[in-house]
């Protein structure tokens, strides 16, 4: 809800995200889809359009976007069909792209958002279809030319139309947030929003509470959760103005400007298109068998709220934790190779503490993380079985960080080997009792607090490396 | 010593197979004709160093025993089949400067089994036209002229220059393509037999396209059996173009039993239309006797929605025109006409670059697709295709093959229509429903009109029955016994 001056506005909101297909070659090309290489380096006959040139469907794409109907918990239609849409554009090489429009090979499905307070809420999805990407219009390489690069024209792009349920850019971020982690766990995705490889069109509109649908704005090509959020944000804030000023909402495409943080009409020429669609006769409809969508649903991975639903459940992580787990299928897949057999709240700390903190602290995705979730349960293993204190373990923790290096390495070279020999701990206690016998005698005519004294110079003199447990049990005996 | 460019491809290859006389002579036979006959413009590019090339090594093959299906069999490929390194036009302006760096799946056939480009014939320009007229490169004469009569002949389009090149004995056979009767009028037209084959039997990848739902490629040959022959080789299923039926290619020459006793053969009453000239008619009752005479039973079948075939065809070969010609926008090859800006340059490049029947075909598809008019118009042409492949599908329940007229006329005279395009749309009355319903179709040479003029008669099959149509096209042949053959005015200089 958005407060104006006469009363609340509701704000709906739905998206169109163009998600890239994680496949080796192009939708209807043999052309490699690989992001970076050389302009031009990856385009077919077929890309380029070339004079009698034909489209061939990649089959791969077919189960990609199969695979994320299913992850969607959509609807497979059994038969869809590829359309023509038809304008010209440099960048599009056949003056048309092939897409689906009236049938398209994934029906509706729905993803369960969750939000920033632990409540979630259902977003509907109205379809997903495939289509082409276009390439690339490059306008700085000369002073009165553009150039095209050609490598991502024919590239797979499955655009995923969520029904209008969003209400706040909250909710919008979370969503995209959770479509992206459900691509990224299916791999049909990479989810790369910063290359491209994920980009949203966010459909926003105003209403009085109860009231029909206002008039929407489609905001074209965001490229990242909190430039969707900004937009939606400076969008519907738009629109209660214009609105609450008496003015009506012109149904248009707009851009968002990243570095104002405002949302402008695209240029008048780009938009007000007729497609003229119709069936691309180059292609026949596509069929699936019952078969072929079986076989990738059996093949279907463990997705977020399985996870998540799994490790409340078997690891009893709170749903907090888990959420937060399973966020990122990295995290989540880093996590369950740390936790393997271990404790799963101290694994859980370990992660979504120290290392998240150091990651943050760097820089890095926990991808690039110096430290192997194997080396991390290592730590732990260590922690468990007496070798190190917390504390020391903290420090063998940074160390690993730094050098990527095993914790039992570190623990060697440094000599941080937690003691635990009660004779060599005595030891040390009987000279700290016999140097502070003023002390002693404090603690022993009621001055509690000074155990804790005690305990410091014992783990001082012990270079931190007493085991804590032993020294309070000896300290405690000798003390009486 | 025979005359080596007036035999049919069955007996060159009988000739080249028995030592009788070499490929480069046949080559060089051809590369002479082809070069006497440019007063009648069907050829767009002569490549006649590459036919020595390659029948210098049919000879090496056909010495070691290792020749292919048309070893050394010259032919004249249609400028809309992409050849690698070889210009290829589409007869257009806007691609007249178009180096293809790839082969059509067809023509890489016919160089598989051992055939000789001789060059790449004239057509009507992107295959738009009845009659070869609308060629950037000028019309194409028909070698035949009616007695006593110099006037220019339209040779039938769009594959004129293929039926004109073949008929004027210049080549062996040719390639064309049919979309909606292309090879067949003009096979009609020029005294030859031309076959279109059911959708899917070849491939279109690497040839042009102008309306890809009913694009077929096909031969124009001399005979049935040089059709065949021609078939065989050019057919074959093609993971390039996904609309390619994964079918055997069956022998279609072992097809020409010459048995039709039994055969049943349907005469659709629609093709009786009003309007249908006298000759072409009687004509049509003389085919009916000779296949009957044969032992064939014939009789009437109804294909209802057959006056709705032509309005509608022309609807959606437009409309998939407008879409697949976008791609000559001057971006990245062909033509390009520097404008103000980008809009300027599309426009001026398509101005320039199209001719007038592409414009208006391109404007017409354009129109039928667009918003407020797709239901009206393209919706409802596909309906009617479905009902037109329904009206075969049921007549084919009764008979095995259909006899109809190829043409409603003769072949007429350069400029007599080319200002009434709906006559010249109407040349296609007889072909297009076939087309529509993706039947194959052959054209047989069958008789001479009044005026001295080549007319054919056609033949429709069922899907992916080619044999039959050959098997039949065979008797009818071997019963029109068309031996006619047009003077060579081009050589005397006339």
């Amino acid at each position: 809800m958005i407060q104006g001056a006469n009363g609340e506005w509701e704000v709906v909101i739905g998206l169109e995200t163009h998600a890239q297909v994680v496949s080796n070659a192009k939708l209807f090309s043999g052309a490699a889809t690989e992001f970076g290489a050389e302009p031009n380096s990856q385009v077919s006959f077929v890309d380029a359009a070339m004079p009698g040139m034909l489209p061939v469907i990649n089959k791969v794409c077919v189960e990609q976007a199969v695979r994320t109907g299913l992850g969607l918990n959509a609807e497979i239609n059994r038969h869809s069909i590829f359309d023509r849409k038809n304008y010209f554009y440099p960048d599009l090489p056949s003056n048309y792209q092939i897409s689906q429009y009236k049938q398209p090979v994934v029906g509706e499905g729905k993803v369960i958002v969750d939000l920033e307070d632990g409540s979630v809420c259902e977003v509907g999805i109205e379809r997903l279809h495939l289509e082409q990407d276009a390439g690339k219009s490059l306008h700085d390489q000369h002073p009165d030319s553009t150039y095209v690069d050609l490598n991502r024209a024919g590239v797979a792009l499955m655009e995923i139309v969520s029904k209008p349920d969003l209400r706040n850019a909250e909710q919008a971020g979370a969503y995209v947030r959770k479509v992206r982690a459900i691509l990224r766990y299916l791999g049909t995705c990479d989810g790369n929003m910063e290359q491209g490889s994920m980009r949203c069109d966010v459909n926003v509109s105003v209403r009085k509470p109860g009231e029909p649908l206002g008039t929407r704005c489609e905001i074209k090509n965001v490229n990242s959760v909190r430039f969707v959020q900004q937009a939606i944000d400076y969008e519907a804030r738009r629109q209660v103005d214009i609105l609450e000023e008496g003015g009506t909402i012109d149904q248009e495409t707009r851009l968002f400007d990243s570095d104002r943080g405002v949302t402008r009409p695209m240029r008048s020429k780009e938009e007000a298109h007729d497609y003229r669609y119709f069936p691309d006769p180059d292609l026949l409809p596509l069929e699936l068998s019952e078969d072929f969508i079986e076989a990738i649903r059996a093949d279907l991975p463990e997705l977020p709220d399985q996870k998540k639903a799994r490790f409340v459940e078997a690891l009893g992580l709170s749903d907090y934790d888990a959420g937060v787990l399973v966020a990122e299928k990295e995290v989540a897949d880093y996590f369950e190779k740390v936790v393997g057999g271990r404790d799963a709240k101290t694994a859980v700390n370990w992660v979504t503490g120290d290392l998240f903190g150091k990651l943050n602290e760097s820089g890095r995705e926990i991808a690039g993380s110096p430290v192997s979730p194997a080396d991390l349960g290592g730590l732990i293993d260590l922690i468990a079985d007496g070798t190190l204190s917390g504390r020391l373990a903290k420090e063998v923790f940074d160390a690993m960080f730094e050098s990527g290096r095993p914790p039992a390495e570190i623990v060697e070279e440094r000599g941080l080997k937690q003691v635990s020999d009660s004779g060599e701990i005595e030891a040390l206690i009987d000279t700290i009792i016999a140097g502070n016998a003023d002390k002693v005698a404090e603690y022993k005519s009621g001055k509690d607090k000074l155990f804790g004294f005690f305990v410091g110079q014992v783990m001082k003199a012990s270079q931190g490396k007493a085991n804590p447990k032993v020294v309070n049990d000896i300290l405690r005996e000798k003390l009486g | 010593m025979v005359e080596l460019t007036h035999l049919t491809i069955a007996e060159a290859r009988d000739g080249l197979a028995g030592g009788v006389f070499s490929a480069t002579e046949l080559t060089e036979a051809h590369n002479t004709a082809i070069e006497a006959a440019r007063p009648l413009n069907a050829m767009v590019l002569e490549t006649a160093d590459r036919a020595r090339d390659m029948a210098a090594r049919s000879d090496l093959r056909l010495a070691k025993g290792e020749g292919g299906m048309l070893e050394g069999i010259p032919l004249a490929i249609k400028d809309l089949f992409c050849t690698e390194g070889v210009r290829t036009t589409a007869g257009s302006h806007i691609l007249d400067n178009f180096v293809p760096p790839y082969e059509s799946t067809v023509t890489a056939n016919l160089w598989r089994a051992g055939a000789v480009m001789l060059g790449k014939t004239n057509m009507d320009e992107f295959a738009m036209g009845s009659s070869n007229e609308t060629s950037f490169f000028g019309p194409v004469e028909n070698p035949w002229r009616k007695p006593g009569d110099n006037r220019p002949i339209v040779p039938g389009g769009s594959s004129g220059g293929s039926a004109s090149i073949v008929a004027a004995r210049a080549a062996l056979a040719a390639t064309g393509t049919d979309t909606g009767g292309s090879i067949r009028q003009p096979a009609s037209f020029t005294g030859l037999v031309g076959l279109k084959p059911t959708y899917g039997r070849c491939s279109r990848w690497g040839i042009i396209a102008f309306a890809s739902s009913l694009d077929q490629a096909g031969p124009l040959t001399r005979s049935v059996r040089d059709a065949a022959i021609m078939l065989s080789a050019m057919s074959g299923h093609d993971p390039k173009d996904s609309t390619s039926a994964d079918l055997p290619v069956p022998d279609f020459e072992a097809a020409l039993s010459g048995d039709i006793k039994g055969l049943r053969i349907g005469i659709p009453s629609e093709y009786r239309m009003d309007g249908l000239p006298e000759e072409i008619e009687k004509l049509w009752q003389q085919g009916i006797r000779w296949l009957e005479e044969a032992g064939a039973e014939t009789r009437e079948v109804s294909l209802p929605h057959t006056k709705y075939a032509l309005p509608a065809y022309y609807i959606v070969a437009p409309a998939e025109a407008s879409s697949n010609l976008a791609r000559y926008d001057g971006v990245r090859y062909g033509l390009r006409v520097e404008g103000d800006d980008l809009t300027d340059m599309y426009e001026r490049t398509r101005a320039e670059g199209f001719g007038a029947e592409v414009k208006r075909r391109v404007m017409i598809g354009t129109y039928v697709l667009s918003a407020g008019y797709y239901d009206a118009y393209y919706v409802q042409a596909q309906k009617i295709r479905t009902l037109i492949a329904r009206d075969f599908q049921s007549a084919f329940d009764d008979v095995d093959v259909l006899l109809t007229p190829t043409a409603p006329s003769e072949a007429f005279a350069v400029g007599d229509k080319s200002d009434d395009p709906i006559a010249m749309y109407f040349n296609d009355v007889f072909t297009v429903p076939a087309s529509m319903a993706g039947l194959p179709g052959v054209s047989v040479p069958s008789g001479l009109s009044e005026t001295g003029l080549p007319l054919g008669l056609q033949l429709i099959g069922k899907a992916f029955d080619e044999e039959t149509i050959v098997r039949t096209a065979g008797v009818l042949e071997a019963a029109a016994a068309f031996d006619a053959q047009p003077e060579a005015w081009w050589e005397t200089g006339q």
